[in-house]
C-alpha cells in the first residue's frame, strides 16, 4: 500500500517543531507500523537526510519504550496494543497518516517523536516499592494470599509505564499510572506495612512535577494498551483519604 | 593452561557455596561508602545486583541504554522462573533442579555454579514474593506452580504471561528504592563502549550519551557488566532492538575470554518469518506446550495444499496429522528440551511438511486442551499470549492451530568468568545472560530469569566483596588520568573511522546480510563446510562494511544510525569467533549441533572424550586468531549420560 505520513519533526527540546510530509510506498499490510518506519528511515538515511527519532525497543508491546500519537491516539487506530504492535493492514491505501509525540509538559520532547518520561521513574523512586533489603525475607508461601488478590495485584501490575494515558488526558494526569501501582500494592499483605507513606509520596512527587489533575473522563483506560483499569484511580483515592484521615 | 582459574571451592558439592560465604572476605560498612561500583545494565543481573550492593552501602553507578531502567529486554520474558521449593509435592530437590540443568545443558555446564544456582533458586522466589511480586496463586492462596520442557516436576514460577515483566519490576522497585536513599545513582540513555583498565585492573568505562552525543568518562573500584545477550548477531532474533554484543565485546578486547561463543538456544516456538522488511521475531512462551500439541501433516500432498492456502489445519483428519514430537519422544513428548524440539521442527519442514506460505512452520494446536479443560481455562493461562498471535498474524488461535517455527532465542555463551563470576580481567565481573553461565549447551526454559536474579541478588554481592576488600584503601580513579584519555581516544577513533566512509549501503542492510550467513551456517545445523565459508564471508562483508556503510555525520547529538554502526561493526567481529568456536567443536552438543556427529536416529552425538571443557577466546589482535584456553570439566556427583527423553 502506498502512504502519506506527516510526521513531526523538532531538532531539539527547545527548537521549533513541524509538521513534514513524506510519501510512501509499496508497504506491506503484514508489516508492522514501526517496520515501516524503518523503511522510511533506509530512505531518508540513503538519501543524505535525517532519520525520524522514535523510541522503541522490544517490539512486542511490554517494554513500553515506544510511543507515539497516530491519527489523534496513542499507540494509533487499534485497542489494547501499543504501537510496536500495531500492523499495517489497519490503515488502507492512499491514506494519510499523522504521527506525533506524546505532548504533556512533564514528557518533554527530547527529539522528533522521543519524549523524555523520566517523571515516572522519579514517582517509583518516590514510594513504588516495599523497603525490603536483599535475604532475611520469610518462605514464599509463609505470605499466603488470597487468589482474587493476587489477580487483581497483577492486573495493575501488568502497566508497562509508556505514558498514553498522560498523553491522552487534557490535563495530562499520571492518575492511572500511579493508581495502578498503588493498588498492586495496596491489595498485597507485603504492601499495606507501607501503604499510607506510599500514596502520600507518590501523589505529592506526581503533583510536585506538574501532572494535572484527572476529571474523570476516562481517555486513559479507553487508550491504555494493558487496559488498566480506572478502578484503580478510585482505590487510590481511598488509600489517599484514608492516609490523610488517620 | 595455568590462565585460567575457575576459582571452584573445596568440599562436597552441597557445601561450597556456604563455605564460600564463610571464608570470604567483608568489607567493614563504614569503608563500604568509599568504594565506588560501576553496573552496566538494569536487567534482572544488573538491576538486583545494582539494588543489593546499594542496600550493602556500597556507591554504585548503574548504567542502561533504554530511557528506564524497567525497560531491560527481561521485561519480554514470559513463561516463568525456575526453583526447586517442591511446593507441590512432586519429588522436586535442588538436586534434581541440579541434575536437570546439568543434563539439560548436555553436560556441558560447571557443576559447582550450577549446584549453587539450584541452592539459591527459593530465596530468590522468597525475595520477590517479600517485594510484592503478584506471582500466579491457587484458591489456597498458595503459590501455583506449571511444568517448563526438560523436566518431569512442576517448578516453575510465573505471573500470567508476563514473569519477566513481574520480576523486573521487582528489581527495579528495589532499585528505585535505593536511586531514592541516594546509594545509586542512575544513568539512562549511555551505552558503554569501552572498558578501562588500569594496571591491569578494571576501573571504568567510556559511555556514550545517546542523546547528547557526547563521550563520557567514569571510574570504579570494580565494574559489573550485565548486558544481556547477543543474539541480535543474527540480525532475527526474539531479543530487543537494542540488545547488543558490545559491552561483551570490548571487555573481551581488552583481556577477558569469551566462553564458548557459539553456544546459542534457538527456540523452538517463535511466529514464523513474513517478510524481508521483518525486524524482529516474536517468541510464543514455551509455556504452551504445556497444553498446546505440536503437528504437521503426515502427507505430503497435504503440507503442499495448505503453503498454497488450498487446504486448512482444521480440515485434516486426526489420522493424518504427525505428532511428531509424541511419536519420536514418548516420555517428554511436546515438552522435549528446546534444542531437540527445534532440530525436530527443522527437520520436517526441510523433509517438505512444513506449514504456511512459506513451508518453514509448524502446527501448536489447542483444540485438545479447549476440548478437555474448557476454553476458560485456556484463556485464563495464555489469554495475552494468544492475543499477541492474533494481533501479529491476524488469525484466532482459539479456533485456527498456531504457527510457530525456530528461532534465535539466547545466548549460552557469554565473557568466561570462574566461580566468583569474575572474568580474566581482576576486577571486571559478568552477570546475567552476559555471561558464558550456567547452562552449558542448551539452557532450560524457566532458568535464564533464575540465574539473572541468582547472580544478581545472592552470588554478585558476595563475591564483589571478596574482591572489594583489599581495595578500600585504594582512592577514587582520576577520569584525566592517561588511561581514560587514551581509551576514550580509541573509542573516538571508531566512531570517527565509521563517520568516514560515507559510503552508500545502510547499516541495517549489512545486518541482514550477517544475519543470514549466520543464520545459513552457525545456526541450526553446522557442518565444516559451512564454518569455513562462513568465517571466509564474515571476515569480507566485515571489509566491505568499512568502505561501504553509510552513518549520518551527527557526532554531536543524538545519532541512531552510528548506534547500530558501533554495534553491528562489534556483531561483525563476534559473528567470526562465534563461527570459529563451532568449527573448533566438531562434536555435537546441546544446541551445538554438528551434522558430522549424531547417532543413527539422528540426535545429537556428544564426543565427551575429546570435548568435556568450556572453551574460553583470548583476544590477541585484530587480523590475529585468537587464542583458545580449555577449561576442562570435571563431574563427581553426576554420571555423565547421553541425553535421553524418550523414555523417562
Ligand atoms: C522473548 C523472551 C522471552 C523469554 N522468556 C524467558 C522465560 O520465560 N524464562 C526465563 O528464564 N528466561 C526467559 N528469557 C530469557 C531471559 O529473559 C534473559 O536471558 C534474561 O532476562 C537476561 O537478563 P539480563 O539481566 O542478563 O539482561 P537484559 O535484561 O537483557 O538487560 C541488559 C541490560 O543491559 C543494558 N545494556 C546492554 N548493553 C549495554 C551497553 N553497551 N551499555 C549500557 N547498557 C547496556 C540494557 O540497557 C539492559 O538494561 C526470555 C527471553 C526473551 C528474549
Ligand atoms: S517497543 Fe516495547 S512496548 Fe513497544
Amino acid at each position: 500500500m502506498d502512504l502519506k505520513l506527516k510526521i513531526w519533526r523538532q531538532s531539539g527540546p527547545d527548537a521549533k517543531g513541524e509538521f513534514r510530509e513524506y510519501p510512501i510506498q509499496n508497504i506491506s499490510k503484514d508489516s508492522s507500523f514501526l517496520e515501516m518506519m524503518d523503511v522510511l528511515n533506509e530512505q531518508l538515511v540513503s538519501k543524505g537526510e535525517e532519520p525520524v527519532a522514535f523510541d522503541h525497543d522490544c517490539r512486542e508491546g511490554i517494554c513500553g519504550m515506544c510511543s507515539l500519537f497516530i491519527n489523534g491516539r496513542p499507540h494509533g487506530p487499534d485497542d489494547a496494543i501499543t504501537t510496536c504492535q500495531l500492523h499495517m493492514r489497519k490503515f488502507h491505501d492512499g491514506e494519510t497518516v499523522t504521527i506525533e509525540p506524546w505532548r504533556a509538559k512533564p514528557f518533554p520532547i527530547i527529539k522528533d517523536l522521543m519524549v523524555d518520561r523520566s517523571a515516572f521513574d522519579e514517582i517509583i523512586q518516590a514510594g513504588g516499592f516495599v523497603s525490603v533489603s536483599t535475604g532475611g525475607v520469610p518462605d514464599a508461601n509463609a505470605i499466603p494470599i488470597k487468589k482474587a488478590n493476587a489477580d487483581l495485584a497483577m492486573d495493575a501490575a501488568a502497566c508497562i509505564g509508556c505514558g498514553a494515558c498522560v498523553a491522552a488526558c487534557k490535563n495530562a494526569s499520571a492518575m492511572l499510572f500511579v493508581s495502578a501501582k498503588v493498588s498492586q500494592f495496596a491489595l498485597l499483605p507485603q504492601g499495606r506495612v507501607e501503604a499510607k507513606e506510599r500514596v502520600e509520596r507518590m501523589v505529592a512527587k506526581m503533583d510536585d512535577i506538574g501532572f494535572g489533575n484527572c476529571t474523570n473522563t476516562y481517555a486513559c483506560e479507553a487508550e491504555c494498551p494493558k487496559e488498566i483499569s480506572v478502578a484503580n484511580i478510585a482505590r487510590m483515592n481511598r488509600e489517599f483519604f484514608a492516609a490523610k484521615v488517620c | 593452561m595455568a590462565k585460567i582459574d575457575s576459582k571452584i571451592p573445596e568440599g562436597p558439592l552441597a557445601e561450597k557455596w556456604t563455605n564460600y560465604k564463610n571464608h570470604q572476605n567483608l568489607v567493614n560498612p563504614a569503608n563500604k561508602r568509599k568504594i565506588d561500583i560501576i553496573v552496566v545494565g538494569s536487567g534482572l543481573a544488573g538491576g538486583a545486583a545494582a539494588a543489593s550492593l546499594g542496600e550493602m552501602g556500597f556507591n554504585v553507578k548503574v548504567f542502561c541504554i533504554q530511557d528506564s531502567p524497567r525497560r531491560a529486554h527481561s521485561i519480554a520474558a514470559q513463561g516463568g522462573i525456575n526453583a526447586a521449593k517442591n511446593y507441590p509435592n512432586d519429588g522436586d530437590s535442588v538436586y534434581r533442579l541440579f541434575y536437570d540443568t546439568v543434563k539439560g545443558g548436555d553436560y556441558r555446564a560447571r557443576e559447582a555454579n550450577v549446584y549453587r544456582l539450584a541452592e539459591v533458586s527459593n530465596n530468590i522466589i522468597d525475595q520477590c514474593v517479600a517485594q510484592g511480586v503478584p506471582f500466579a496463586r491457587e484458591y489456597g492462596g498458595t503459590l501455583d506452580n506449571r511444568s517448563f520442557g526438560g523436566a518431569l516436576v512442576s517448578r516453575t514460577f510465573y505471573a500470567r504471561g508476563q514473569t519477566g515483566q513481574q520480576l523486573l519490576l521487582g528489581a527495579y522497585s528495589a532499585l528505585s528504592k535505593e536511586i531514592n536513599k541516594g546509594s545509586v545513582e542512575l544513568f539512562t540513555r549511555r551505552e558503554m563502549l569501552d572498558l578501562v583498565t588500569i594496571d591491569g585492573k578494571a576501573r571504568g568505562i567510556i559511555v556514550r550519551n545517546l542523546v547528547s552525543g557526547k563521550l563520557e568518562r567514569h571510574s570504579a573500584h570494580a565494574v559489573l557488566v550485565a548486558s544481556g545477550g547477543y543474539g541480535n548477531v543474527f540480525f532475527l532474533s526474539t531479543n530487543a532492538m537494542t540488545s547488543n554484543g558490545g559491552a561483551a565485546w570490548r571487555s573481551y578486547k581488552r583481556g577477558a575470554f569469551f566462553g564458548n561463543p557459539s553456544f546459542v538456544q534457538i527456540h523452538p516456538t517463535c511466529i514464523p518469518v513474513h517478510g524481508d522488511f521483518q525486524s524482529k521475531l516474536t517468541l510464543m512462551s514455551e509455556s504452551l506446550r504445556n497444553d498446546g500439541r505440536i503437528w504437521v501433516p503426515k502427507k505430503k500432498e497435504d503440507a503442499v495444499k495448505i503453503q498454497k492456502g488450498e487446504l486448512r489445519p482444521t480440515e485434516i483428519a486426526e489420522d493424518d496429522r504427525d505428532y511428531y514430537l509424541e511419536r519420536r519422544y514418548p516420555a517428554f513428548g511436546n515438552l522435549v528440551p528446546r534444542d531437540v524440539a527445534s532440530r525436530a521442527a527443522k527437520e520436517r519442514c526441510d523433509a517438505g511438511f512444513g506449514v504456511g506460505t512459506t513451508g518453514l512452520a509448524v502446527y501448536l494446536d489447542f483444540k485438545h486442551a479447549i476440548d478437555r479443560l474448557g476454553k476458560n481455562v485456556i484463556e485464563a493461562r495464555y489469554g495475552n499470549l494468544f492475543q499477541m498471535y492474533e494481533k501479529i498474524v491476524d488469525e484466532n488461535p482459539y479456533e485456527t492451530p498456531m504457527m510457530i517455527y525456530p528461532a534465535i532465542h539466547y545466548a549460552m555463551g557469554g565473557i568466561w568468568v570462574d566461580y566468583e563470576l569474575q572474568t580474566t580481567v581482576p576486577g571486571l565481573f559478568f552477570g546475567g545472560e552476559a555471561n558464558f553461565s550456567d547452562h552449558g549447551a542448551n539452557r532450560l526454559g524457566a532458568s535464564a530469569l533464575m540465574q539473572g536474579l541468582s547472580d544478581g541478588y545472592f552470588v554478585l554481592p558476595y563475591t564483589m566483596q571478596n574482591y572489594l576488600a583489599d581495595q578500600i584503601t585504594v582512592p577514587r580513579f582520576d577520569i584525566n588520568s592517561k588511561e581514560f584519555e587514551q581509551t576514550e581516544k580509541d573509542v573516538q577513533d571508531r566512531i570517527d573511522k565509521l563517520i568516514s566512509v560515507n559510503g552508500d549501503e545502510t547499516v541495517d542492510s549489512f545486518h541482514k546480510r550477517l544475519g543470514l550467513i549466520m543464520w545459513d551456517n552457525v545456526g541450526m545445523a553446522r557442518t565444516k563446510e559451512g564454518l569455513e565459508k562462513a568465517i571466509k564471508e564474515i571476515s569480507a562483508l566485515r571489509k566491505e562494511f568499512y568502505q561501504r556503510v553509510k552513518v549520518p555525520d551527527e557526532k554531536n547529538g543524538m545519532n541512531v544510525e552510528l548506534e547500530k554502526a558501533l554495534r553491528v561493526a562489534d556483531f561483525l567481529e563476534l559473528g567470526e569467533l562465534m563461527a570459529r568456536d563451532a568449527l573448533n567443536r566438531s562434536e555435537s552438543c546441546g544446541g551445538h549441533f554438528r551434522e558430522e556427529s549424531k547417532t543413527p536416529e539422528g540426535e545429537a552425538l556428544r564426543d565427551d572424550e575429546n570435548f568435556t571443557y568450556v572453551s574460553a577466546w583470548e583476544y590477541k589482535g585484530d587480523d590475529v586468531e585468537p587464542e583458545l584456553h580449555k577449561e576442562p570439566l570435571v563431574y563427581e556427583n553426576i554420571e555423565v549420560k547421553q541425553r535421553n527423553y524418550k523414555t523417562a
